[in-house]
């Protein structure tokens, strides 16, 4: 029994937004089952009493002195915009964006 | 300087090109141009960067001869070239990461890797090549095309880090920079007869490095000598307020380590489970003979086991996929970066599907996506869940190794450079070049590759990693650095010198 589906691929592609073509779920599908078989190694160790670790080093509430640093300037962080039909996606110093609302929305 | 001596200029270490520039026998300058000289000229073959910086290069070179002749003192590596793997950002320097979805991006602010060699003087000579958001272990996974490994062109300079490594082997830069999240720093060093070190989790600043898998994502340095390493590294090591899992304490005293290069009375422990089947004959054999050469210079060899290393690979290949899709799902062109479908009729959410499926390469969707199913409700606590736990036992069997020894040793990868294309299209072989490096990672401590000879099946370099305990990083440059100098005095010249001349 393969570990994931052809159609599941298709669904977990859709909720990491990416626009998979029907090739690309024809080849990646089989690999990820392989993929994911292999990995599932790690049910096979008994760890129900192990804590889990999220991080190399436990370290909790980390601070930096707080001080007024100047953050980046508009200008500055509008120039790396995406570009579109040879322009930069700006507009009013502020990111111009795709709609965000679909049609049936 | 005239032409021949300028292209020896590329054969020097760090140390020696910082000393002639300190002396004033060579000018910053010179220095900079002999490595620009010998990336026009070999560049074409290897494809170690993607992006040259010349006129910031040079300008950084006229400072410090500036303040050479202005009677400032200099740092320890004032003038040294340096190759920038392409994963950091740099200011006004393209960072692309290997990926269609940066191309073209200039960030608007330097990593604090980059700010630490500014400060230093060093001279940055431009961005290596890299597999998509270092994933992967060849280099093959760059959307510019593959880098090549000096010592044969038909292979693999391993990777990510594969520019940053073949850069250093094909005499193109003294000193290159890596990150290590499984090993892109210590496979392509030990696949390309370099030296390479990942630091202490915390012990360098992820400050402006592009993440990839947070939680194990670690800078560190590469180099050709163990002690240019060290000097490296003690420029970019320390605590930087601007990342929150970075040590706030003193740095290990690495080139002291390097200098003293004694492994008299340490306990070496060799990890019993990183050998055997899988192994290339030649990498074993060289591995064997390093750790009786370790013995003769007056380390106690012990036989070490950590029963859990062996689903280190599994564990590694859950949780860095989970981090992986959680943070590149900031590339939704919106931003910085490529965005594709923006023509009045398609949503934000189309075109972040869209700009997605393009600027991506195969690799990156693949992790992508087992990390988005390791991480959906019903799955979470069977995959992610249980491999955070094996990664709790395999930090324990460190500790418990480390009761016993100072360092753990083993092959840093199970073969020498394989075949470019052998791997490219079969994920699951790919990732097993990375058998031995990812326990690190799991664990946070620290970990280096040092050349330790040839195999003698095929004449390609093989790489003898060394495991230390949490910051205490310094014992990998006392071990690295007795090893090369044994092998100096036994082969008479270093290894790189057997390589074939480009």
């Amino acid at each position: 029994m393969p570990a994931i589906t052809r159609e599941e691929v298709a669904h977990l592609a859709r909720l990491a937004r990416i626009d998979l073509t029907d090739a690309e779920l024809d080849h990646l599908a089989p690999q990820l089952d392989v993929i994911l078989q292999a990995v599932a190694e790690v049910s096979k160790v008994a760890a129900d009493d192990i804590p889990p670790t999220s991080h190399a080093l436990a370290l909790t509430n980390v601070f930096r002195p707080d001080e007024p640093v100047p953050g980046l300037p508009v200008d500055e962080a509008l120039a790396g915009a995406p570009v579109v039909d040879g322009e930069p996606a700006v507009e009013a110093q502020r990111f111009r964006v795709p709609r965000i609302l679909d049609e049936e929305a | 300087m005239t032409g021949s001596e300028a292209t020896d200029l590329t054969r020097l270490s760090a140390t020696s090109l910082a000393r002639l520039i300190q002396a004033g026998e060579v000018s910053a300058v010179e220095v900079a141009q002999a490595h620009f000289d010998r990336i026009t000229k070999v560049d074409d073959r290897i494809h170690a960067f993607l992006h040259l910086d010349t006129e910031g290069a040079l300008a950084a070179a006229r400072a410090v001869d500036a303040k050479r002749a202005a009677g400032e003192a200099l740092g320890p590596l004032a003038g040294v070239p340096l190759a920038l793997k392409d994963v950091f950002t740099m200011k006004g320097v393209p960072t692309t990461c290997g990926s269609k979805i940066l191309e073209g991006w200039r960030p608007p602010y330097d990593s604090t890797v980059v700010t630490r060699l500014r400060q230093a003087d060093l001279v940055i000579l431009g961005k290596t090549n890299m597999d998509e958001f270092a994933m992967g272990s060849s280099t093959e996974n760059s959307a510019f095309g593959p880098t090549r490994n000096p010592w044969d062109t038909d292979r693999i300079p391993g990777g990510s880090g594969g520019g940053s490594a073949a850069s250093l082997a094909a005499y193109e830069a003294p000193l290159a920079i890596g990150s290590d999240t499984g090993g892109s720093i210590r496979q392509p060093a030990a696949v390309t007869g370099t030296v390479g070190v990942k630091p202490t989790y915390g012990g360098t600043s992820r400050y402006g490095l592009v993440a990839l898998a947070s939680s194990l994502d670690q800078p560190g340095p590469c180099a050709r000598t163990v002690l240019d390493a060290a000097l490296l590294h003690e420029v970019i090591a320390g605590h930087d307020p601007k990342d929150s899992t970075s040590i706030d304490q003193p740095v290990p005293p690495v080139v002291a380590a390097a200098r003293e290069a004694d492994v008299r009375g340490l306990r070496v422990g060799v990890v019993k489970e990183l050998g055997g089947e899988g192994y290339q004959p030649g990498v074993e054999q060289r591995f064997r003979e390093t750790v009786d050469l370790l013995a003769e210079l007056g380390a106690e060899i012990v036989e070490v086991s950590c029963p859990h290393f062996r689903y280190a690979l599994p564990a590694y290949y859950l949780i860095l996929p989970s981090e992986c899709s959680s943070n590149l799902a900031r590339f939704d062109a919106m931003r910085y970066g490529l965005r594709v479908g923006d023509d009045g009729t398609h949503s934000a959410e189309e075109v972040m599907a869209m700009t997605r499926e393009a600027g991506f390469g195969a690799e990156t969707k693949r992790r992508i996506i087992i990390g988005t199913y390791a991480l959906s409700s019903g799955y979470y606590e069977a995959y992610y869940g249980q491999a955070q736990k094996v990664r709790t036992l395999i930090a324990r069997d460190f500790e418990a190794a480390f009761e016993r020894v100072d360092v753990l040793v083993s092959p840093t990868t199970p073969t020498t450079a394989f075949r470019i294309g052998e791997r490219v299209d079969d994920p699951l072989a790919m990732y097993k070049a990375d058998l031995c490096t990812i326990p690190s990672n799991l664990a946070g401590n620290a970990s280096a590759s040092f050349p330790c000879g040839l195999a003698p099946e095929d004449g390609l370099p093989v790489g003898f990693q060394v495991v230390a305990p949490v910051l205490a990083d310094d014992r990998l440059y006392r071990v690295g650095a007795a090893i090369e100098a044994a092998y100096l005095d036994r082969w008479g010249h270093p290894l790189l010198d057997e390589a074939p001349v480009l």
